[in-house]
C-alpha cells in the first residue's frame, strides 16, 4: 500500500514537472509575457472584487441572523444593562463605518479597474478633505470617550452602599472558593503561610473575626437587588474571575486583593423564564440530546479567563441568584470556619 | 551635508562595484555570512517563511482540537508523537504550548523579524539610493542573532517538558514557577533566552536602519521625497528602539525571579504544596513592562505593512498616494501614540481604574490617524487606473482587514466594554484581523511586488491570483465568525469549550472556523510553490516591471555589490508622480529632473 502511494507520488511529481516544461516552452511562442496584467485580468479581478464585497457584507448579516440568538442573554446585573446600551451605541457606529468603508473599497476596485487607454487622475492632496476626515472620527470618538468613561467611573468606584454584601472569591489551580463574612459582617484576615489541607484559603487562625466566616465551593448564592462587592484573591498564578452573564470580570492576582462590584437584578429562576433564555436553552438541549447528553438548565457561571495551566478550561463555579430570604436561609445552613476546622 | 559626506564615504565602495567581477566571493561570504543588504533580506525572508510554516501547522493542530474536542486525528499523532498526542488526541498542556508558540512565532519571528528584516534590508538602501546599509557587519550580526533566536525557539519544541506554554504574553507567576505547569520549566528558560537574542537582533537592525536613512540618502533625496515605505520603516525602527529594551529588562527580571530567587513579580504564593518565600513583588509590574513593548510591537508590525501597501497601492492605481504629508503625519502620530497606550491591555487586571481612564483616552486617539490613513487609501483608489497585480490585490485586502479589525478596536479601547470581552475570542478575532491579517497581506504584497528585485524573476500571476482569493476568503471565513464566539462569552485559550454546557451551541461556529483555517493554511502551498518555482524558473524580470518611480527599479537587474554600477542616482522629485498631467508616460521616475516651471509633488499648496 505504502509502495503504491510512493509510486503515485513520484508519478504525480513527474506529471507536474512535464506540465511545467510544456508551459515554459510555450511561453516563447506567445507575444505577451505571462506576468503582465492584461485588460482581461483587470476587468475580471475588478468584478470579483465587487462580487466579493457584496457577498462579504451579505454573509456578515447572514451570520448575525444565524447566530444572533446564540449570544449571551440580557444582563443579569444593573451596570450590565448600561454596558449593553453603550455596547449597542458603539456597535452601530462601528458597523456603519465598517460597511460604508468596505463598500467604497470594493466598489472603487470595480469602478476604477484598469483599462489600457484609461488615464488616472492626478490628485495628490486636498487639505479640506483631510481636515474633514480627521474631524469626523475625532467628533465621534469624543462621544465614545465621554459615555465610556462615565460608565467606567460608575462601575469601578468603590462601593459606598452601607447595605452591601462583601464576598471573597479565591482562585487556585483549578477551582474557586467563595467566602462570606459571618455574624460580625467582617471577613477575617488571611495569611498564605497558614494554608494547609484544612485551611484551604489561608485563613489567619489567630484572627477571631474569621472564625464565623463561611467558606463554600462549587456553588455560591447572592441575593437579588443587593450590591455585592467581590474581594478577589489568588493562591498561585493569575486567574480571572469572569461572570459573563453579569458583564463582570476582574483578574485574581497573587499578592493583592482586587475588587469588582455589581447588583444582580434577575434571580436564576427569573432568568430561566426569560423568553430569550428559554429559546437559547432549548437549542442547547436539542444539541445535547443528539450527542446523548443530559439536558441542562440555565445557570449563572463563574469561569476563569486568564490562562492558568492545564485545566484552565474547566475552572467553574455556579452562581445562584435568589430572593434575600432564600439567600439568608441558604447562608445559615453553611458551616462556619472555626467549626469546620474543629470538625475535621 | 550629510549627502556629500555619504558620497565621500562610499567613494571606495563605488570602485569596489567595478572590481566586482575580479575578486571571487566564497560561498560562505556570499550566502552565509553575507554583509550585503540584499542577501540579508533574502535570509530573513526564508527564515521567516520556515518559522511561519511551523506556526501555521500549530494553528491547524489546535484548531482541530477546538472544533472537535476528544476526536482522534492521525495527523495530530503523527506530528505530536505519542507523548503529546496520544491516540491522536492533543494533550491539554501541549494545546497551551501550541497556542503559545504559535503566537510567539507569528508576532515576533514572522511579522516583526521577518517583515521588517526582509523589507527594511531590501528597500532602505535601494529606495534611498545607498550602496548598502550603514554597517554591513552589524546588519549581518542582526540576522545571525535572529537566526540563533529562531533556532532556540524551534529547539525548545523538542525538549522533554515541552516549550513555554503560558501564552505568548508569559505572565508570571505562571511563567515563573516550574510547579505551575510543565511548560514553565526548561521550555520557559529557552523562550526567555530566545527573546533576549531576538531583541538584540532587533536593536542591531533598528539602529542600522535609522542611521542609514538619516545619513546615506543620495543627492536630492530630501526627507519629503522619501517613499512612504522608507518613512514607515524609519518610524518602526525608532518605535522598536524605544520599546524593545524595556522587554529585555522585563525578561531579565523574570529570569532573576526564576533562577536567582528574587521577588520582582512574586508575592504570597502557595504552590506545589508549600508556601514560597517570595514577598512584595507584583505581577502587574510585569504586565506594565511587557505591554510597554507589547503594544508598540503591534505597530512595529503594522507600520511597515502600511508603508508597503501605500507604495503598492499608489503604483498600481497609477496615482500619487493621496495626502503624502498626512500619511507621514499619521504614521508619526501612530508611532508616538503607540508608546503611551500599553495599559489598555490591563483594564481588568486590578490596575487603578483612574489609570485605565487615561489609557482609554490615548488609545481612542490612535483611531484618528488610523481613520485618516484609511480615507487616504480610498481616495488614492478613486479615479485610479487600477492594475490588479497580486501585490495590489493583497494591498487592497490589507485596507479591508485594517478597516474590519480597526473598528472593533474602538470597542476594546473602551474600558467599560472591555470588561465584557477582555480575553474572549472577540479579542482574538480583533487582533488577528487588524494586525495579523493586515501584516501578512502586506508581506505577501511585498513579496509579489519586489520579487523581481529579490530574485530577478517574476512570480506567476495566475497562481498569485488563486493564492490571494483563497487566502482572503479563508482569512475572513476564520475571523469574522470568531467575533461571534467571543460575543457568546467564550474565553480564549480553553482546551475545550465542552466543560460549559452554555457553550454547546457555538460548537458549529468553531467547526466553520477550523474548516476555513485548514483550507487557508493548505492554500499557502500555492504560494510556497510559486515562490520557489519562480526563484529558479520564473520569467526573467525586466528593468521596471510595474512602471514604478522609486530608485530600486533603476538598478541593473543583477545582484551586484554596491547596487549601482558607476555613480549613485540623483533624485529630483518625490516618488509619486504617477499620471502627472503633461508627462509622456503615466510615471516619472525620481531620477528625472523637474521640467521648467514644474512643481515637485507632495508639498503643501
Amino acid at each position: 500500500m505504502k509502495l503504491l502511494i510512493l509510486i503515485g507520488l513520484i508519478l504525480l511529481i513527474i506529471a507536474v514537472h512535464q506540465l511545467l516544461r510544456i508551459i515554459e516552452l510555450s511561453r516563447e511562442f506567445r507575444k505577451t509575457t505571462e506576468w503582465q496584467v492584461t485588460n482581461n485580468d483587470n476587468s475580471f479581478q475588478g468584478k470579483i472584487m465587487l462580487l466579493f464585497g457584496i457577498v462579504f457584507i451579505a454573509l456578515f448579516f447572514y451570520q448575525i441572523h444565524l447566530w444572533g440568538d446564540k449570544m449571551l442573554p440580557t444582563s443579569g446585573s444593573e451596570h450590565g444593562v448600561h454596558l449593553d446600551a453603550l455596547w449597542d451605541f458603539n456597535m452601530y457606529m462601528i458597523l456603519t463605518a465598517f460597511i460604508i468603508t468596505n463598500a467604497i473599497l470594493f466598489y472603487f476596485a470595480y469602478k476604477y479597474r484598469g483599462r489600457k487607454d484609461a488615464v488616472a487622475a492626478y490628485y495628490p492632496h486636498n487639505s479640506k478633505l483631510e481636515l474633514l476626515w480627521t474631524s469626523i472620527p475625532a467628533a465621534a470618538l469624543t462621544f465614545v470617550v465621554i459615555f465610556g468613561l462615565k460608565s467606567w467611573h460608575e462601575i469601578t468606584s468603590p462601593s459606598t452602599n452601607p447595605d452591601r454584601i462583601e464576598i471573597e472569591l479565591y482562585a487556585k489551580q483549578f477551582d474557586w472558593t467563595a467566602r462570606y463574612a459571618g455574624f460580625d459582617k467582617k471577613l477575617g484576615s488571611t495569611d498564605y503561610r497558614q494554608i494547609d489541607g484544612k485551611n484551604m484559603v489561608g485563613m489567619d487562625t489567630l484572627d477571631a473575626t474569621g472564625f464565623d466566616d463561611i467558606i463554600v465551593k462549587n456553588e455560591f448564592h447572592i441575593p437579588v437587588g443587593k450590591e455585592v462587592v467581590f474581594k478577589i484573591r489568588s493562591r498561585d498564578v493569575i486567574h480571572s474571575a469572569y461572570m459573563p452573564h453579569f458583564r463582570a470580570q476582574m483578574n485574581c492576582v497573587p499578592g493583592m486583593v482586587t475588587e469588582f462590584k455589581f447588583t444582580p437584578i434577575k434571580t436564576t429562576e427569573e432568568m430561566r423564564k426569560d423568553p430569550y433564555v428559554v429559546n437559547l436553552m432549548k437549542g442547547i438541549n436539542e444539541l445535547r440530546a443528539k450527542k446523548g447528553e443530559e439536558p441542562v438548565e440555565f445557570d449563572y457561571q463563574l469561569m476563569c479567563n486568564k490562562i492558568c495551566g492545564a485545566s484552565h478550561y474547566n475552572m467553574q463555579m455556579t452562581i445562584v441568584v435568589e430572593s434575600e430570604k432564600d439567600y439568608k436561609n441558604w447562608l445559615l445552613k453553611q458551616p462556619r470556619f472555626k467549626k469546620r476546622v474543629a470538625s475535621k | 551635508m550629510a549627502n556629500a559626506h555619504s558620497a565621500d564615504l562610499h567613494a571606495g565602495h563605488h570602485d569596489h562595484a567595478h572590481d566586482h567581477d575580479k575578486h571571487h566571493e566564497s560561498f560562505v561570504s556570499k550566502y552565509i555570512f553575507s554583509m550585503d543588504h540584499k542577501m540579508i533580506s533574502r535570509q530573513y525572508l526564508i527564515t521567516a517563511m520556515v518559522m511561519a510554516v511551523i506556526a501555521a501547522i500549530m494553528s491547524i493542530i489546535f484548531r482541530l482540537q477546538i472544533a472537535w474536542p476528544g476526536e482522534k486525528f492521525a495527523f495530530i499523532n503523527a506530528v505530536m508523537g505519542d507523548k503529546w498526542g496520544k491516540d491522536g488526541i492533543l494533550d491539554p498542556n501541549a494545546y497551551l504550548a501550541m497556542v503559545t508558540i504559535h503566537g510567539t512565532i507569528m508576532v515576533f519571528f514572522l511579522l516583526t523579524g521577518g517583515l521588517s528584516g526582509t523589507f527594511a534590508n531590501l528597500l532602505i538602501p535601494y529606495q534611498i539610493g545607498a550602496r548598502d546599509m550603514a554597517s554591513g557587519f552589524l546588519n549581518m550580526l542582526s540576522y545571525w542573532f535572529f537566526f540563533l533566536s529562531s533556532a532556540i525557539m524551534v529547539g525548545s519544541l523538542f525538549i522533554e517538558d515541552g516549550p513555554a506554554s503560558g501564552g505568548w504574553t508569559v505572565y508570571p507567576p505562571l511563567s515563573a514557577l516550574p510547579e505551575a505547569m510543565p511548560g514553565s520549566k526548561l521550555g520557559m528558560t529557552l523562550w526567555l533566552i530566545s527573546m533576549t537574542l531576538f531583541v538584540v537582533s532587533s536593536l542591531l537592525g533598528g539602529i542600522n536602519y535609522i542611521v542609514t536613512i538619516i545619513n546615506l540618502r543620495t543627492k536630492g533625496m530630501k526627507m519629503t521625497r522619501l517613499p512612504l515605505t522608507v518613512w514607515s520603516l524609519l518610524i518602526t525602527a525608532i518605535v522598536g528602539l524605544v520599546s524593545f529594551p524595556v522587554l529585555v529588562s522585563c525578561v531579565v527580571l523574570l529570569i532573576c525571579d526564576r533562577s536567582l530567587g528574587t521577588s520582582f513579580y512574586l508575592s504570597d504564593i502557595y504552590i506545589g504544596g508549600r508556601p514560597l518565600d517570595n514577598v512584595g513583588g507584583s505581577p502587574i509590574l510585569f504586565e506594565h513592562l511587557f505591554w510597554f513593548l507589547g503594544h508598540p510591537e503591534v505597530y512595529i508590525v503594522l507600520l511597515p505593512s502600511l508603508g508597503i501597501s501605500s507604495e503598492v497601492i499608489s503604483v498600481n492605481s497609477r496615482k500619487p498616494i493621496f495626502g503624502y504629508r498626512a500619511m507621514i503625519g499619521s504614521m508619526l502620530a501612530i508611532g508616538f501614540l503607540s508608546c503611551i497606550v500599553w495599559a489598555h491591555h490591563m483594564f481588568v487586571t486590578g490596575m487603578s481604574p483612574f489609570l485605565g481612564s487615561v489609557f482609554v483616552f490615548t488609545t481612542l486617539l490612535i483611531a484618528i490617524p488610523s481613520a485618516v490613513k484609511v480615507f487616504n487609501y480610498l481616495t488614492t483608489l478613486w479615479k485610479g487606473n487600477i492594475q490588479f497585480t497580486p501585490a495590489m490585490l493583497f494591498s487592497m485586502g490589507l485596507v479591508s482587514s485594517f478597516i474590519s479589525g480597526g473598528v472593533t478596536g474602538i470597542i476594546l479601547a473602551d474600558s467599560t466594554l472591555d470588561i465584557q470581552v477582555h480575553d474572549t475570542y472577540f479579542v482574538v478575532a480583533h487582533f488577528h484581523v487588524v494586525m495579523a491579517l493586515s501584516a501578512i497581506f502586506a508581506m505577501f504584497a511585498g513579496v509579489y511586488h519586489w520579487f523581481p528585485k529579490l530574485y530577478l524573476r517574476m512570480m506567476n500571476k495566475k497562481l498569485g491570483y488563486l493564492h490571494f482569493w483563497l487566502t482572503f476568503i479563508c482569512a475572513y471565513g476564520v475571523f469574522i465568525p470568531m467575533h461571534f464566539v467571543g460575543l457568546a462569552g467564550v474565553p480564549r485559550r480553553y482546551y475545550t469549550n465542552s466543560s460549559f454546557p452554555m457553550f454547546d451551541n457555538i460548537a458549529d461556529i468553531n467547526v466553520v472556523i477550523t474548516v476555513f483555517a485548514i483550507i487557508g493554511v493548505t492554500s499557502q502551498i500555492i504560494f510556497i510553490f510559486n515562490f520557489f518555482y519562480s526563484m529558479f524558473r520564473g520569467e526573467k524580470a525586466p528593468q521596471n516591471p510595474w512602471n514604478s518611480n522609486t530608485l530600486e527599479w533603476t538598478t541593473p537587474m543583477a545582484n551586484i555589490h554596491g547596487n549601482w554600477p558607476g555613480k549613485l542616482p540623483v533624485v529630483h522629485r518625490w516618488a509619486y508622480d504617477y499620471s502627472k498631467p503633461g508627462a509622456d508616460k503615466d510615471f516619472i521616475p525620481q531620477t528625472v529632473p523637474l521640467a521648467e516651471g514644474e512643481e515637485d509633488g507632495g508639498g503643501a499648496h
